[in-house]
């Protein structure tokens, strides 16, 4: 079977717009990157706050951040970007829905990925910080607690930095996850990279040219976050632990 | 105006979607059953002394550790097919839906169930290899009976795990418009309208498998500490 190549495809003008299928293919990276990193940092912010809740001595208040974490960890990524695309703007008071309805396309289905992957990856993201502060000797806390430090401050000053920089490696994995994730955003219609890669196989009729380009790009990615993340493991490990210097 | 949920559809639409269940236990098992065996196999040769084997495994693991399973699966659903297609003579647009599924799948998480085995192996005491090797055993014989048999006992409970993500992954067959329990779920719920209901029933099923499932791993891993 004969293949013709024709890598020069990415420079022809694109069916639609004002670009060339190289362009499309730039637009869904942006879009990949953007929904990541946004979705990334919600994650941090609510998986350590979820971490630090499972922690505290407060039966009522660790319970509820465990259901958390089992309800976004057993139900598959896809079913719950589904429910937070199709199925929140329904039970939301009418007014809300019919905002969220109103807004462009794009922007519906950004937001529900965004909030999706936020909610889903701060679910590992909280259990990776109780099993940072965990792994901290309890003696920590209490010298804390001795020296007149509240409860807040000894997690603030005390445990939290400890347990981040411990938790640096396998936070590293997650941010790599939420990239190969976001992926999941095609389902909905998000113009996001693999969704650019279809849409080029159709346009293009040059299939491997198109998903090679694609496929690289995710592993460039890849590449690029793993070896940011390195450096930032050697700069923040903790002398005396493993790993550490 | 709150909405009015109206679940009837669901009773007369549930052997509708079993059969989908069936798919996704079908998938899921194959992937289990392939990806540990094959990688068994690329681990092994990633810790092997022989240089190009080795450099192929961890190519391989590497490859399919940084693309999206969506990705894969479009390769597996638009691009396989066809090559196939070209290369053995098929009629074209036979339905190879569930076979590339199973297969891409299986390659997949090979990678992932390599990097757990090969840690597995690695927890087993270098001694022993010695051990065996000075009791006369072939390295085959050292790694047969002697440390992937202690090897799988400390990795049960990150091979469940696993299992579970898997379970949870096969979803996303949804690309390929395969009728698994998700699928088939989503189908229901566009025929009668009732797409809030069928989201929500199918959350809730994935959830009481994979949340009993990860109690199971728990126990297990309870048991095995004492």
């Amino acid at each position: 079977m004969a293949y013709a190549w024709h890598w020069e495809i990415f420079l022809q003008p694109a069916a639609s717009g004002e670009t060339t299928y190289l362009g499309w293919m730039l637009a869904g990276f942006e879009t990949t990157i953007a929904l990541s990193l946004a979705a990334w940092i919600m994650a941090l912010v609510l998986g350590a706050f979820m971490g630090v809740l499972r922690t505290v001595p407060n039966r009522l208040w660790a319970g509820m951040a465990a259901i958390y974490v089992e309800l976004f960890r057993n139900v598959p990524l896809l079913v719950q970007l589904f429910i937070w695309y199709f199925v929140l703007p329904e039970l939301l008071p009418q007014a809300w829905g019919n905002a969220f309805k109103q807004l462009n396309p794009f922007l519906q289905q950004f937001l529900a990925a965004h909030v999706c992957l936020g909610f889903f990856t701060s679910a590992r993201v909280c259990e990776q910080v109780r099993s940072g502060i965990e792994s901290l000797p309890r003696g920590q806390k209490n010298a804390g607690l001795a020296l007149g430090l509240t409860l807040p401050q000894v997690y603030r000053h005390v445990l939290l930095p400890m347990a981040f920089r411990l938790i640096v490696p396998p936070l590293t994995s997650e941010f790599l996850n939420i990239f190969k994730n976001s992926a999941v955003a095609s389902t909905i219609g998000l113009l996001e990279l693999a969704a650019q890669g279809r849409q080029l196989v159709d346009y293009t009729a040059q299939p491997y040219e198109s998903f090679i380009a694609i496929t690289a790009l995710y592993m460039l990615i890849n590449i690029v976050v793993m070896t940011a993340m390195r450096r930032l493991e050697l700069r923040v490990r903790v002398p005396g632990y493993i790993g550490g210097k | 105006m709150m909405y009015e949920f109206d679940w009837s559809s669901i009773p007369g639409a549930l052997p509708f979607l079993w059969e989908g269940m069936k798919i996704s236990l079908e998938i899921t098992v194959t992937a289990i059953v392939v990806g540990i065996v094959w990688g068994t196999l690329l681990a092994m040769m990633r810790l092997s002394s022989n240089g190009p084997l080795a450099r192929v495994a961890t190519g391989y693991i590497n490859l399919f550790r940084s693309i999206p399973l969506v990705m894969v699966l479009l390769w597996f659903f638009l691009i396989v097919p066809r090559f196939l297609e070209g290369v053995l003579g098929l009629p074209p647009g036979s339905d190879m839906r569930l076979a590339s599924a199973m297969v891409g799948f299986a390659l997949f998480e090979s990678a992932y169930y390599a990097e757990i085995i090969r840690a597995g192996i690695q927890s087993v005491p270098k001694g022993q290899v010695g051990a065996a090797s000075a009791l006369g055993m072939t390295y085959g014989q050292a790694m047969r009976l002697v440390v992937l048999p202690q090897a799988f006992r400390n990795m049960v409970p990150l091979l469940l795990t696993q299992a579970i993500i898997l379970f949870q992954d096969t979803s996303l067959v949804y690309v390929s418009a395969l009728a698994d329990f998700f699928g088939a779920a989503y189908k229901v719920g566009d025929r009668d309208g009732r797409i809030v209901e069928l989201l929500l029933f199918a959350g809730a099923i994935y959830f009481v498998i994979c949340y009993s499932a990860s109690l199971l791993v728990r126990h297990f891993r309870k048991r095995m500490d004492a």
